[in-house]
């Protein structure tokens, strides 16, 4: 059945935040007979109203799962046959959870293409009986309701939502590779227009529930409540189920009719099939344009809409079954709930609750990441220092800030109000006052050094004996920074990757010093701003950049050997990534490039090496630095979208040119030179302990250097790939190029024996 | 000496007041010595060692209307002299002897913004009394008084007038910033280019208005609307509310036919206004019928069961007691111990009376028993029944208050028995005094000694004092 409790990949995702889960979720039902025997769902009878009431034993969500799906066929059958219930509430008592979408290990359980589409035809079943139902249901609805959970919700006669900012209905099945395929993509349109459908569909976006009641997803909101005589979460729930019981009594009444009015454009335009002909072609252009043929999901999304609209709903659900069978048999959707699994085990805290809970933060450095820092940090409810040595400095941090707060009051995501509040919590300054509270600081000053040897002498001058000090360096060796410290246990690094706000990755790094709880301190900081966090071991590039690095080395090889930096681009992204490579050095900074390459190129030779760094050098001195200073390999302007080519690059690409190798360059062996040193690196990273699992790998590299998530990451690709293919590839590569290429010893066991998997 | 002639209710706290009562001013002891001879119940006082008594002379109010009658020509500043000549007419007090006068006020307008100083200059008090506006959104006129309690009680003045307005009939309603920016440009503009650029940037859409907020600032949510939540967070019915509101206009309507309202004076507007005109018990079938008017459609607080919108002005004079004494004045209470709260903006916009009471008791050493009159203010039906049940309840006194036990409820017998703000209307500035007038005229009448008033406000506020009758 449908859909996938989550979400995986795209940033913007976070309904799935810990869900507060409260031990007062039993009640005394009135009539329900087989109350002892199920536990998935129970009901009681309120008057003539059914209350059927969802709650998933052992979890902070509901999902749907096979045992619920048969104990709730059998409550429905119940209601159905009863002669005194006249119609029904469907409620969770889970606070924060409607339903979180279907059981995603039910799916990956299965082994066939025919298993999968079976179980969404099975879901179409159940849900079509209550769209059909006499009796009318309302859905009522706090917390999530997404994918399968909002297919059932859509299925019933009426809605009620809570406005709180926990409930949000979607359709994130694409996230995963996957379409609603429990009637959903047939009744989204109908109810909320084609258009809207779509991008609900395409995008899986959460919806607001202010913004669903707007839409038509949702017929009437319920605010929810404070303190009263009950928690506030248990009598909101409550409150939304005796308005929910009223609503189910006036529609079996006949005095509230459930019809909605729809727009202009549904009720007039998109009856023309001229006018829906343009919108699918307009759709599927837009789609095309920005997965490159990547992702199959979004095209069979269009396709089965497209079907159910111009071929009658049969047509359109027995599509639907199918395209969700083969969607979830691709590898791409394996590839992005093996990142949904990733990102979950990424957003615990392995080492425990620490002894002390950080409560004040103090940031070192203004900057882009210091200012970045702050904002996720003061959202969050830490009281936060931002301390840089000039005014000027301080003056554009705070703005930073700011900036970013009001951004999300633009987009009402925010009071004006909160936005002061929040503001509140950050004191900018030049000096030291304050830190003798904090129980945090990180430092986010110049990569050099011994500035970071001055920084963390000085602070720990001031610094109460429990505060950790974090190092936000994107290479430094944390032990070589910790060296100097009178209590290496409390130093550990935080690498976060810019913009801060955006980036959901966090990088902690861990010296053979740094004590247990100061790293379940640092992962339980980072958790609260919301990052997904993976934890490295201590070593020159740590992870992240030292799986970047290499590649990096290969693009500026590339960009020798003549090809062109949009040709560059244009190949990377059509592999998957992002951003292109050529593009990626801009906006890294050219200067922050060269010092990576000079200092682990110093560390690990010639496996580092393939492209001259004097490349990156010779543009450090023209002041070529990227988008920071305006010119990079393109050119900046403020307010232009557009990017030209810096054509002062010409003369410096022109003196460093290499003839290219015919046999490897096409524009497949480009994108997979660039690539396998990728994967290489990072499989050595493993063979080395520096990461401790496979999936750490993936997240690092799909969240923090956007390695293709329809590959999944390093390791699910060299899995889905096939070792012995890349290991064919690399050599190859190191035929033509030397020992950069050389397949690492992990790797070559990997292709050597077909049965070793990263994942299991 | 006092000691003797007290009678004490057995408290805990007795003898720690036995101490204070025994260094008492002597200034006032030969009154307090005639007291328990006419006081139908003999309780301690609440006399503070070394700091004066403040006393009530008397206070008065215009009628309060239903905005948009008979005062919807007015300014404020007119309805406020009104209550100011009234409370000179009434009490005969030389306007020279007047130290100070402030007032409340909640929506201001803005030609009148210290509305205080205008109405005293026109109710013919002496030009050389100073005055000043206090605002804090529906207890204004409690910050009035208390202001001026502290006055006297730390020796700064002897005699306050302090009172409140609001005229609900006019509110200033701005142009847009917008226009406001491009009118105020066009006045610093020096040429003709200048202001002909200047209006190229008009647009109609800057003619749009901008009405005085009726949400709260810091969560934009209307009264109305945390009312209803609050009503539903403490599961109120609709039938509550409905029955609640009857009874306030039902006792209204009975203490006006019985001229129990003495603090009104007329007002002449031209035709002479002399009743409050937002009395109307109606019945709950009647009642009933009404649509919700804030959380639609299912919500549970109406037009009936709200306060409406009021004008209306009040004031009060305030003075020491030994110069209320001297100047020969039967006052006809104490102002004793007050106390301000503040909490969540949001979920608790209208609880303040209930965290407020229980402090203020507290600090007055009383209990709920010891209290005789109660008057509350009454935003809306939900918002008072919603109170009551929070302070009837172990669970939210523990878990919200930080007490360990409920706070008790107050006996709906002695509970705002001559209407309330439902009934009588509420004109935010004004209404604190009338609570205060309503608790002495009732414990004069009823025969009581103490009197609480209680009242919450806008921005998560409450108010609570303890009014003492003056014996007799």
């Amino acid at each position: 059945m449908v859909a996938c409790r989550a979400i995986g990949i795209l940033s913007r995702f976070s309904a799935f935040r810990i869900l507060r889960s409260r031990g007062y979720i039993c009640r005394n039902f009135t009539g329900s007979s087989a109350l002892l025997t199920r536990t998935h769902i129970n009901y009681g009878v309120k008057g003539d109203v059914a209350v059927v009431r969802i709650n998933s034993p052992n979890s902070k969500v509901n999902t749907l799962s096979k045992e619920l799906h048969s104990e709730f066929s059998e409550v429905m059958n119940e209601i159905w046959a009863s002669d005194q219930i006249r119609s029904a509430v469907l409620i969770s008592s889970k606070p924060g959870c409607f339903i979180a979408g279907a059981d995603i290990n039910m799916l990956a359980a299965c082994k066939t293409l025919q298993e999968v589409t079976q179980l969404s035809q099975e879901a179409q079943r159940i849900v079509e009986k209550l769209e059909k139902s006499t009796k009318p249901i309302v859905a009522a609805i706090n917390g999530s309701c997404l994918g399968g959970g909002l297919e059932v919700a859509i299925s019933c006669q009426y809605r009620i939502a809570t406005k709180d900012r926990k409930t949000v209905l979607g359709t994130p099945e694409v996230l995963l590779g996957a379409l609603p395929g429990a009637g959903g993509t047939q009744r989204l349109p109908k109810m909320v227009g084609v258009p809207a459908a779509l991008d609900m569909m395409l995008t899986g976006r959460s919806i607001r529930a202010d913004r669903a009641k707007k839409m038509g997803l949702v017929d009437q909101l319920v605010e929810p409540l404070g303190p009263g005589l009950k928690p506030p979460e248990e009598r909101t729930i409550e409150y939304l189920e005796e308005v929910a019981i009223t609503f189910a009594k006036g529609l079996a009444d006949k005095k509230i009719s459930p019809k909605r009015d729809k727009g202009l454009v549904e009720t007039y335009a998109m009856t023309i099939p001229f006018v829906r002909q343009q919108v699918y072609k307009k759709v599927e252009e837009k789609v095309r344009k920005q997965t490159k043929g990547l992702y199959p999901a979004p095209l069979k999304i269009i396709d089965v809409v497209k079907t159910g609209i111009e071929q009658g709903s049969d047509a359109g659900y027995l599509c639907e079954s199918q395209k969700f069978g083969e969607l979830v048999m691709t590898k791409e959707s394996k590839a992005l709930m093996g990142l949904y699994h990733g990102q979950v085990l990424c957003k615990k805290n392995k080492f425990g609750a620490p002894q002390k809970d950080v409560k004040h933060l103090a940031i070192l450095g203004a900057g882009l990441m210091g200012a970045g820092i702050a904002q996720v940090s003061v959202d969050k409810g830490l009281k936060t220092i931002l301390k840089d040595a000039t005014l000027t400095a301080l003056d554009r941090g705070q703005q930073q800030v700011f900036k970013g707060l009001n951004d999300k009051v633009k987009k009402k995501a925010l009071t004006s109000f909160e936005r002061d509040s929040i503001f509140s919590n950050l004191t900018g300054q030049l000096d030291y006052q304050g830190f003798e509270k904090a129980d945090m600081v990180i430092e986010a000053v110049f990569e050099d050094l011994s500035l970071k040897h001055r920084v963390l002498k000085e602070v720990e001058a001031v610094i109460p004996d429990h505060c950790i000090f974090a190092s936000n360096t994107s290479a430094l060796p944390i032990s070589e920074i910790a060296a100097v410290s009178k209590r290496p246990e409390k130093v550990i690094g935080m690498h976060y990757f810019s913009p801060v706000d955006k980036m959901q990755l966090l990088e902690i790094i861990t010296t053979e010093k740094t004590s247990k709880d100061t790293s379940a301190s640092a992962v339980a900081v980072g958790l609260k701003q919301g990052k997904v966090i993976i934890v490295v071991k201590d070593g020159p590039g740590f992870y992240t950049t030292r799986c970047l690095a290499p590649m990096m080395s290969e693009v500026i090889r590339i960009l020798q050997e003549g090809v062109d930096p949009k040709k560059l681009d244009s190949l990377t992204t059509s592999f998957g990534f992002p951003v292109g490579a050529a593009t990626l050095v801009d906006e890294v900074g050219v200067d922050v490039a060269k010092h990576v390459a000079e200092d682990l190129g110093k560390v690990f030779g010639e496996r580092f090496g393939g492209g001259n760094p004097e490349l990156l050098t010779q543009m450090v001195s023209k002041g070529f630095l990227g988008r920071k200073s305006g010119k990079g390999f393109y050119i900046y302007q403020e307010g232009v979208k557009r990017k030209d080519l810096n054509s002062d690059m010409d003369s410096i690409l022109a003196s460093l040119k290499l003839p290219p190798k015919s046999e490897v360059s096409s524009d497949e062996d480009i994108q997979f030179r660039l690539v396998t040193r990728f994967v290489n690196e990072a499989v050595m990273c493993l063979q080395e302990g520096i990461l401790a699992t496979p999936a750490e790998g993936d997240i690092g590299a799909v969240f923090g250097l956007g390695f293709p998530p329809c590959l999944g990451g390093p390791f699910r690709f060299v899995d889905l790939y096939g070792a012995q293919k890349i290991v064919d590839r690399l050599k190859k590569y190191e035929a033509a190029y030397g020992k950069q290429f050389t397949p690492c010893q992990l790797l070559a066991d990997h292709a050597n024996s077909p049965n070793k998997k990263f994942y299991q | 000496m006092t000691i003797l002639t007290y009678p004490f209710k057995n408290l805990p706290t007795a003898s720690k007041w036995a101490l204070r009562f025994s260094i008492r001013p002597l200034s006032c002891s030969s009154q307090l010595r005639a007291a328990p001879a006419v006081q139908t119940k003999t309780k301690k006082t609440l006399a503070k060692p070394n700091i004066r008594n403040v006393v009530v002379v008397d206070g008065v109010r215009t009628p309060f209307l239903l905005s948009g009658t008979s005062y919807k020509d007015l300014m404020p500043h007119d309805l406020a002299r009104a209550a100011l000549t009234g409370l000179l007419h009434r009490t005969s007090v030389p306007k020279e002897v007047v130290d100070y006068i402030i007032f409340g006020t909640v929506i201001q307008e803005v030609k009148t913004s210290n509305v205080a100083r205008e109405a005293a200059l026109g109710a013919g008090f002496s030009d050389k009394t100073p005055a000043h506006t206090v605002t804090m959104a529906c207890i204004s006129a409690n910050q009035a008084m208390t202001t001026g309690v502290g006055l006297i009680a730390s020796g700064q003045c002897d005699v306050i007038v302090a009172g409140g307005v609001e005229l609900m009939s006019d509110v200033p309603i701005r142009h847009s910033r917008k226009m406001r920016k491009l009118m105020l440009d066009l006045n610093k503009a020096k040429s003709m280019g200048q202001r002909l650029s200047l209006i190229s940037k008009f647009r109609f859409n800057f003619l749009a208005p901008e009405l005085p907020a009726v949400s709260e600032f810091s969560t934009s949510e209307t009264m109305g609307h945390s009312a209803d939540r609050l009503a539903a967070a403490f599961a109120v019915s609709r039938l509550e509310q409905d029955e609640y509101a009857l009874r306030s206009h039902s006792l209204a309507k009975k203490a006006q036919d019985e001229g129990l309202l003495s603090d009104v004076v007329p007002f002449k507007v031209p035709d002479t206004v002399t009743k409050d005109n937002g009395i109307r018990p109606s019945s709950l079938e009647q009642m009933a019928k009404l649509k919700p008017a804030f959380i639609k459609p299912y919500g549970t607080v109406t037009a009936a069961n709200s306060s409406f919108l009021t004008d209306g002005a009040s004031a009060m004079l305030i003075m020491a007691e030994e110069k209320a004494l001297a100047m020969g004045y039967k006052p006809k209470a104490y102002l004793r111990d007050f106390m301000y709260v503040s909490q969540d903006p949001k979920d608790q916009l209208l609880l303040g009376p209930t965290y407020a009471t229980p402090k203020v008791l507290e600090k007055a050493g009383l209990t709920m028993n010891d209290i005789d009159a109660f008057e509350f203010h009454e935003a809306f039906s939900g918002q008072i029944l919603a109170n009551f049940k929070a302070m009837d309840s172990d669970w939210f006194a523990e878990n919200y208050m930080g007490r360990k036990t409920k706070v008790g409820l107050p006996p709906l017998e002695k509970f705002n028995n001559w209407g309330g703000s439902l009934s009588l209307g509420h004109p935010f500035g004004a209404t604190g005094c009338r609570l205060v007038m309503a608790a002495a005229n009732r414990l004069r009448k009823e025969g009581g000694q103490y009197g609480l008033v209680a009242a919450c406000a806008a921005g998560g506020q409450g108010h609570a004092m303890i009014v003492e009758a003056y014996p007799k």
